[in-house]
């Protein structure tokens, strides 16, 4: 087997073969979404005629057009063309092509989701370490207590507390409506992520402002993954402790710490950034919640707002997304993992 | 049957043992029938109707005529919560209810018979389960229409998919052992080998994750109706009280949200804890 040559490296052989095996998945959500444009009330043939008395021969044209005579499985081949071609309709509501919309707010939800990931990891991972260090103690009943907490906390009520406690309250947090106050100039976009926009323009007050505005929203959701992260960092750290070399470098008489971090988190890494797979994506289902409670501007407040005021186009668009952010996720991190441990890429 | 009936005989008799074993457990089981209690006798302890408006007496702190406050339309929020234990259990239940009926069934045939469609339901499974769901239920509900009952198809849709992989993984596991296979060879149907062999072994391992499933259930069916989906407008549900609340928060009336949130936060932690109760019951080498 391994005398054989492959035609491709290692590396891009491998991106394939997992592309490849989430195709099944993303064309039942290419599927889902096609037949909810279709089952859903309202002809769009109708939508489009000139008005609301067009004739009946007219609609009959406007249909031919658009291909909704022909038959369910052409029109599905139609609709995967347009996919293709990066077409996902028009938003009825602000009258824009979707894909338009959601590129102008992805950053913005990206801004949100990864800040909370990394305050998310901040937190659980030295919690989980030190947890399992000192497993059994009445330290680690108090982890396994907080995070039992934080699990049962949906993410709207601990939003809504953070909000009250920190800006009604104590009066810490700026007004937690969107993402920068729009009166103040903005940075040049670049990556349109606000963060680093603004600190690669040099402009700190607009940092700040976006930092501010940043941290409840963030917290919200890094608290509701806090609970998986730190429960299997603890569970990964506690299988590694058992082993021969971590028995070796104590007995050598390394620090504490050394042993902490070198020997053990970083051979208990593996499980957790698996988890962190499905974490990314509880937090994107989660980022529906978040952003409408803060008037975030970001892609999953879009799509709620156009589901309430029956605007289907940016919904399937946003499913659509959310199904392509979650197959690279998976990506980034099966290869991330290949980093840490180069026996998996091994075939 | 005799095997449903030894596990359900022995755990009747070892419940002292089980309080002692597991404390916490324990305690979730008392809170959750606290709970079923308070919402079976809802219509009969709430100290006033959770649908009458009274506006004069809008938006009064909690005091003792009015033990969580009234909203915004004067109506008590004590008495709300409690009918909306109602809902948000029943929805829970029945959500749970219809996707393991049917994920076992799915499991149990794809797990016992192997084979391709196993393999490719397999495969769609295990990226369904770590897909973000939740996105996929709102759509759901836009798309069955706004309805509690659509909420319900929709908690059960997305729950479903665990309900497959664990049955067919458990059956796979032990689809070719011995007593298995001395069920087939003396000419058992496959039918009654997964129903009275399979079925009842592989049933504690669907209760734990039926009773931590329950939890997630209620989590999601209160976020959807949070976002506005499957609850009719004045129907009482602890995510809509939290979503009218919160337009209230900023001038300092908490226990708009306070009271039903808090009622979300002890119900869910309740079925997990249970969860993890009877999981650590069930195989002590996971228990942490």
């Amino acid at each position: 087997m391994s005398a054989e040559k492959h035609l491709l490296p290692p590396l891009v052989r491998r991106i394939g073969l997992r592309l490849g095996a989430a195709l099944p998945a993303l064309f039942c959500v290419i599927l889902f979404t096609f037949i909810m444009m279709r089952v859903l009330p309202g002809d769009p043939a109708v939508y489009f005629a000139s008005g609301p008395n067009a004739g009946q021969a007219e609609i009959q044209e406007l249909r031919h057009k658009m291909g909704l005579d022909a038959p369910m499985p052409v029109q599905f081949l139609h609709y995967l063309e347009n996919l293709v071609t990066g077409d996902l309709g028009r938003s009825l509501t602000t009258g824009q092509s979707v894909a338009r919309d959601m590129q102008e707010r992805l950053p913005a939800s990206l801004e949100l989701t990864l800040t909370a990931l990394a305050l998310s990891l901040l937190i659980s991972l030295p919690l989980g370490l030190t947890a399992a260090w000192w497993s059994g103690s009445k330290y680690d009943q108090f982890v396994r207590a907080f995070c039992s907490a934080c699990f049962c906390i949906p993410p709207f009520v601990s939003g809504i507390l953070l909000v009250y406690v920190c800006y009604y309250w104590l009066g810490l947090a700026p007004d937690p409506t969107g993402r920068i106050n729009i009166f103040l100039p903005q940075p040049p976009r670049l990556t349109g992520l606000l963060l680093i926009d603004s600190a690669l323009a040099g402009d700190w007050t607009a940092w700040h402002e976006a930092a501010g505005q940043l941290v409840l929203p963030a917290t919200t959701m890094a608290l509701f993954v806090i609970a998986p992260l730190t429960r299997m960092t603890r569970a990964a750290v506690i299988s590694v402790l058992g082993a021969d070399y971590i028995r070796t470098a104590r007995a050598m008489g390394l620090p504490t710490w050394r042993i902490m971090i070198v020997y053990t988190l970083r051979n208990a890494l593996m499980p957790v950034l698996t988890t962190v797979g499905i974490v990314f994506s509880t937090m994107m289902g989660a980022n529906v919640l978040v952003e409408k409670i803060f008037s975030w501007p970001g892609v999953a407040s879009y799509a709620l707002d156009a589901l309430v005021s029956s605007d289907y186009a940016p919904v399937q668009g946003f499913i659509l997304l959310m199904a392509c952010l979650f197959i690279l996720v998976n990506l980034v991190i099966d290869l991330l993992l290949g980093v840490l441990d180069p026996r998996v890429s091994v075939e | 049957m005799t095997m449903m009936n030894v596990t359900m005989r022995s755990k009747r008799f070892g419940f002292g043992r089980f309080i002692r074993q597991q404390p916490v457990a324990a305690l979730a089981i008392g809170g959750l029938s606290i709970i079923v209690i308070l919402a079976v006798l809802a219509p009969v302890i709430s100290p006033y109707d959770p649908l009458a408006s009274d506006v004069p007496h809008a938006l009064l702190a909690p005091d003792g005529q009015h033990w969580f406050g009234t909203d915004e339309l004067g109506r008590d929020v004590f008495s709300r919560i409690l009918a909306a234990a109602r809902l948000d259990l029943s929805i829970a239940v029945s959500a749970v209810a219809i996707s393991l009926v049917a994920g076992v069934t799915v499991g149990c045939f794809c797990g016992y018979q192997g084979g391709w469609l196993d393999r490719v339901t397999g495969r769609i499974v295990d990226v369904l389960t770590a897909f973000p769901l939740f996105v996929m239920a709102m759509a759901l509900v836009a798309v069955l229409g706004n309805s509690i009952a659509n909420l319900i198809y929709a908690t059960a849709i997305i729950n479903f998919p665990f309900y497959i992989r664990i049955a067919r993984s458990e059956v796979a596991a032990r689809r070719n052992l011995g007593w298995v296979e001395a069920a087939h060879v003396s000419g058992t149907s496959p039918t009654r080998i997964v129903l009275m062999f399979l079925l009842p072994n592989i049933l504690p391992t669907i209760v734990v994750q039926a009773s931590l499933n329950l939890g997630w259930a209620i989590l999601n069916a209160a976020g959807l109706s949070f976002l506005g989906l499957g609850i009719p407008v004045p129907t009482p549900e602890w995510g809509v009280m939290v979503a009218n609340g919160a337009h209230f928060m900023s001038s300092g009336r908490w226990w708009l949200v306070v009271f039903p949130g808090g009622m979300l936060m002890v119900t869910i932690l309740c079925f997990n804890l249970l969860g993890d109760g009877l999981r650590d019951l069930l195989d002590p080498r996971t228990r942490s």
